[in-house]
């Protein structure tokens, strides 16, 4: 039964209440007498607050409270930042800003009124005086001497700077028989852009003195722990719950100052207070992905072997630290070698201050920066040695194996990575690709293939390599009447576990899939936990919950055995059944679970009831990878690129629930190829968002993609029980190089080497007026 | 994205509705699919003291054919013009575009009047309004009038409706014999408006020589204007690809283009001339030629 359950493609139980609209958002739960928060803030990148005057405010109807940075002067605490790193630089981020404001969307007051419109009509009478200071929003301006510094205090620009070097560099230096291909890649900045913007209900009770908090989050535990810190209050007495939560895609792995001035008005009014973020606010003041300047070197021999990889990376961080904030760009320098066998490697890592909003864990955060360095760094030495990209791959893939260590310091759990490729170069049909390509050159039509193959790090990760603990939280809880109650510290968000938990359970336990419930979100209910993110639920959540099953079976097994009077290693679980191995003795899976709860006939030294909690920690990361190919056409008179044919060959290691994993792929793609055609987030040299709306920002729309083309392979990896890598960021990930490089691949005939995102026609145009693309029939 | 406090009236009638547009001439707005106005009004750009809805207005929705022409009412959705099969028969660009028009959401809500009453620069309907040679009729306390649309679009988001009047129709010749409409769109990924839109109307006579010629450009430039040059360019010559690209180079001529992030002005300027050509050659072919 365990084999059956597990691999099946089973629909998704959280999709009924879902789609039928009757799932509980933050903005859907009202409780009585309820206050709404709405914030001022900043238009300006850069300027001192000289005076905030909040009188007309406070008359306005139905206001009870306004607030401001000074209010909340030693009485909040700031916003936390979880990574240290050494020489790190974190300013003071209070939850309101004092003093001074760093970037456009800043909070400068906070407004609490009877009604969310009373509160946003009252925001607009709060009036601010503000002094510019000139702002910087260029890194390469924010390092020079002399550039506009975002916070004064700390002398310059430069958040951190990190490193990594391994190999032998002198000899790769020396050595004149090597190509050196330099190239500069930008990778630009992204708004996260869930569906369902963020939301806090802060609620605290005077006379018990606790707080309740329901906030949009993927990790109700840490926010739990901080928004007791920031509040300076027991945690004992806070509870925080996710509800439903729209979609995060690593935004919502943050403790946010509106978190923090929600608590504390809810503490100061004794009531409970509302925050809903609107669209606009989202795209200025939730945290931003990506955004860095990348020049890199590459070393390779004329065989197409790469020897070396140099990378300078300039990450842009914006003005504060949020809670991972320059962790990112580390885990960009940690997989920036690929699934590439490459000995010598130097990394150099900037963090730098400008005045934007902070970018922070985007999906991928970080390693899809990485992957798109060392992709298009693979086909750029294809091309300077005139070799097919597929052949320059191959020749530098570790062969398949176990444990690979790389000069970075990271080792590969499982790698299969010719297989990948070898499978989606037959799924895509490349070589009658290429040959069509050329065919239609003739005709002056450009077809590009563009091809990826990525190695990303998974399931986050050994606590000694995290920043807030890297284990994850599962008890297996079997009730009095024989129904499963799963608790999973992992804090889902839309990715389906609530299906594939409850997989795992019934599988293991024998028992039908319809009587496992999984819940999660409630810090009251889910004794601990990490949360949902670095596409670590089912790797990490997921083994904490089949080991949790694993120790119910046991002691259900003892019990079994005293009754059947056989061994406790002889027990089988089938069927609602616990059996002797030939079947011949069998009692009720009911009938133990009554038993242990009775608890009349129990065997010594066993304990009444059936509730196990397993932390799991494991013993590393797990390294997912896959090959994807990318068919454009480019409209050779304006420039315009449309995806053809998109196919991906995923390795997440063992799947649980194929429809799941098409699911996370399929919405990965989307986001990837939204990065490389459409979206950017642009501010102007003051600090302004220019696209600070939908009607400028452009989300990548079903109706731009063809049929996603999807296959997979499974390469189990060691470091869990159950052998799942993860899949949530691999589309992402692995999307983005297929694409450019499926677009300047067309683009080659034009001499075209790099292009930077998004590849808007513009872009492309620019090369195509240039002149006549050679090798063009004459027509 | 929260609009600030406003007053929201009903009227039954189009005489109701035009002594309410009267009464709030300086602060009030009227409201049709409100995809315009609404989105406006959260961003706190447009604050209407008062909002006249024209939802319930009677005999404001329909599409019909009189006098050889075809009448639409202002308050006919998007929608409902892509899916008529009159239109589809009689005026097949006017289905075109509305297909071209944002999402379905959209097209559901938004109407053509909307539309040509907020003038909004890279709308669509306005192409296909300059190039069928419409004419849109307003009603207002003092009575009702005609107005060419050669006439009606006079700036960004401006038009030579008065203060108090109300659009409640547009007229658009069927399509002759001979004829093929066609129109082509340039979307913006963000917004789906037009970078660049082009309608196109040709009328081949029997030896297949361009009688008539008529073009409606859209999103380039602060309003929506008629390539006049291109279709003196074009009218009189034989339909041949090389004709059509030739005469599209003047599709922007005396225009003053506009750049963004999106697209630069002379980007936007190739574009027009791409898009027009393929828009006449599209019309061409469907009016049977080649
Ligand atoms: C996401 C999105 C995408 C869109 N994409 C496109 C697109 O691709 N192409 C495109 O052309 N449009 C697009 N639109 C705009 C859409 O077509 C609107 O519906 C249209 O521009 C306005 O029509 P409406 O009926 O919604 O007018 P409203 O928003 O109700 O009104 C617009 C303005 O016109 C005035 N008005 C309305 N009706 C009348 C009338 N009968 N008489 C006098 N004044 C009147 C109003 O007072 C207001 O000032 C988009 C809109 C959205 C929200």
């Amino acid at each position: 039964m365990a084999a059956k359950l597990l691999g099946e493609r089973i629909k998704r139980k959280e999709d009924p209440r879902l789609i039928q609209g009757r799932a509980h958002y933050v903005d859907d739960i009202k409780l009585v007498g309820m206050l709404h928060l709405a914030f001022v803030r900043s238009p300006y990148g850069h300027a001192r607050l000289t005076a905030i005057n909040t009188g007309a405010a406070r008359n306005a109807p139905g206001v009870v409270a306004v607030f401001t940075g000074e209010d909340l002067k030693g009485r909040l605490g700031f916003v936390p930042c979880a990574v240290e790193m050494d020489g790190l630089k974190i300013p003071e981020h209070p939850c309101l800003a004092i003093g001074e404001v760093r970037y456009v969307g800043e909070p400068v007051a906070a407004v609490v009124a009877t009604g969310r419109y009373l509160a946003a009509d009252a925001a607009a009478l709060v009036e601010v005086d503000y002094d510019m200071l000139p702002a910087v929003t260029s890194m390469e301006q924010a390092l020079e001497k002399g550039s506009p510094l975002v916070h004064e205090s700390l002398g310059d620009n430069l958040a951190f700077v990190a490193k990594i070097e391994g190999g032998d560099w002198k000899s790769v230096e020396a050595d004149p028989s090597l190509k050196v291909i330099r190239q500069r890649m930008i990778n630009q900045r992204l708004g996260p852009m869930a569906i369902e913007t963020r939301g806090v209900i802060a609620s605290y009770s005077p006379g018990e003195d606790t707080l309740t908090v329901w906030s949009s989050t993927q990790i109700p535990h840490l926010l739990k722990t901080h928004l007791a810190i920031l509040n300076k209050m027991d945690e004992s007495r806070c509870r925080v719950i996710a509800p439903e939560v729209g979609g995060a895609f690593g935004s919502k792995l943050n403790v946010y100052g509106e978190e923090g001035v929600a608590c504390f008005a809810s503490r100061q009014l004794g009531k409970p207070v509302k925050w809903i973020e609107g669209r606009r606010e989202n795209l200025a003041g939730t945290i931003h992905g990506r955004d860095q300047i990348d020049d890199v070197e590459i070393y390779a021999k004329p065989d197409g072997t790469v020897v070396g990889l140099k990378c300078f990376i300039l990450a842009d961080l914006g003005a504060y630290h949020q809670f991972l904030t320059p962790g990112i760009p580390t885990l960009t320098a940690m997989m920036v070698l690929g699934c590439y066998n490459i000995k010598n490697v130097f990394v150099e890592t900037k963090g730098v201050f400008t005045n934007k909003m902070a970018t922070d864990a985007y999906r991928g955060a970080g390693r899809p920066e990485a992957t798109y360095i060392i992709e298009r760094a693979m086909d750029l030495v294809a091309r300077e040695l005139g070799m097919d990209p597929v052949d320059v791959r191959m020749k530098n893939f570790p062969a398949p194996g176990k444990d690979i260590v790389l000069p970075t310091g990271v080792n590969y759990d499982t790698a299969n990575y010719q297989k990948t490729l070898k499978k989606v170069l037959k799924l895509s049909g490349y070589s009658k690709l290429r040959k069509e390509q050329v065919r239609l050159r003739k005709k002056g039509k450009l077809l590009g293939i563009g091809l990826s193959t990525y190695v990303e790090i998974c399931a986050m990760g050994p606590s000694s390599r995290m920043p807030a603990g890297g284990w994850e939280s599962g008890t297996v809880r079997v009730e009095p009447t024989g129904k499963v109650t799963v608790l999973t510290g992992a804090s889902p968000h839309g990715q389906g576990e609530e299906t594939s938990f409850a997989q795992i359970v019934a599988g293991e336990l024998g028992i039908p899939y319809d009587d496992v419930t999984v819940f999660h979100g409630d810090t009251a209910q889910v004794p601990m936990g990490i949360g949902t993110f670095g596409s670590r639920a089912t790797a990490v959540g997921g083994s904490a919950i089949y080991y949790a099953a694993q120790r119910i079976k046991k002691k259900m097994a003892r019990i079994a055995a005293h009754k059947l009077e056989i061994k406790p290693g002889e027990v089988v679980f089938a069927d609602g059944k616990l059996q002797s191995k030939d079947g011949s003795k069998s009692v009720a899976f009911t009938e133990i679970v009554t038993e242990a709860y009775y608890a009349r006939q129990l065997p010594p030294g066993v304990e009444p009831g059936l509730s196990e909690l397993y932390v799991f920690e494991p013993p590393n990361f797990t390294y997912p990878f896959g090959a994807h190919v990318a068919v454009t056409e480019i409209d050779a008179q304006t420039g315009e690129v449309s995806l053809r044919n998109y196919f991906a060959v995923d390795d997440c290691g063992r799947i649980l629930n194929p429809m799941l994993v098409d699911g996370q792929v399929h919405g990965g793609l989307a986001q990837g190829i939204g990065q490389a055609l459409w979206e950017e987030l642009i501010y102007d040299e003051n600090g302004q968002l220019l696209t600070g709306t939908l009607m400028d920002y452009a989300m990548p729309r079903a109706r731009q993609f063809p049929w996603f083309e999807t296959a997979n392979t499974e390469t189990r990896t060691p470091v869990n029980p159950l052998g799942v890598k993860g899949v949530g960021e691999a589309g992402t990930i692995g999307s983005t190089p297929a694409l450019v490089n499926s677009v300047v691949d067309a683009m080659s005939a034009f001499g075209v080497r790099h292009i930077d995102m998004p590849l808007k026609p513009e872009k492309i145009w620019v090369h195509l007026k240039q002149g006549a693309m050679p090798g063009r029939d004459a027509a | 994205m929260i609009p600030e406090s406003f007053e929201y009236h009903v009227p039954k009638t189009v005489d109701e509705a035009a002594r309410m547009a009267a009464e709030f001439a300086d602060d009030g707005k009227v409201l049709a699919g409100g995809h315009s106005l609404i989105p406006m009004m959260k961003l706190r750009l447009a604050s209407p003291k008062h909002l006249i809805d024209l939802g319930r207005v009677e005999g404001l929705k329909y599409i019909r054919e009189a006098d050889g022409k075809i009448e639409i009412g202002a308050l006919t959705t998007h929608f409902q013009a892509e899916y008529a099969t009159l239109l589809k028969e009689k005026c097949p660009l006017l289905p075109e575009t509305a297909r071209a028009i944002g999402d379905v959401q959209v097209r559901n809500k938004g109407t053509i009047g909307g539309s040509l009453a907020h003038a909004d620069p890279a709308a669509d309907w306005p192409a296909a309004a300059l190039a069928l040679d419409a004419e849109l009729k307003t009603v207002s306390t003092s009575g009702e009038r005609w107005i060419p649309v050669s006439e009606f679009f006079v700036d960004l988001l401006t038009t030579s409706m008065n203060p108090g009047e109300i659009l409640t129709a547009i007229r658009f010749p069927a399509l002759p014999v001979r004829s093929g409409d066609a129109y082509a769109k340039h979307a913006h990924p963000a917004s789906g408006f037009a970078v660049v839109g082009v309608a196109a109307r040709v009328t081949l006579d029997e030896k297949g020589i361009v009688e008539k010629a008529r073009v409606g450009v859209t999103g380039v430039s602060s309003k929506a204007y008629r390539a006049s040059s291109v279709e003196a360019a074009i009218t009189g010559k034989a339909p041949s690809s090389k004709n059509l690209d030739t005469a599209s180079l003047h599709a922007v001529d005396g225009i003053d283009l506009n750049g963004d992030l999106y697209a630069s002005a002379e980007y936007r300027g190739h574009l027009a001339k791409v898009y027009t050509a393929r828009a006449l050659a599209l019309a061409v072919e469907r009016a049977g030629g080649k």
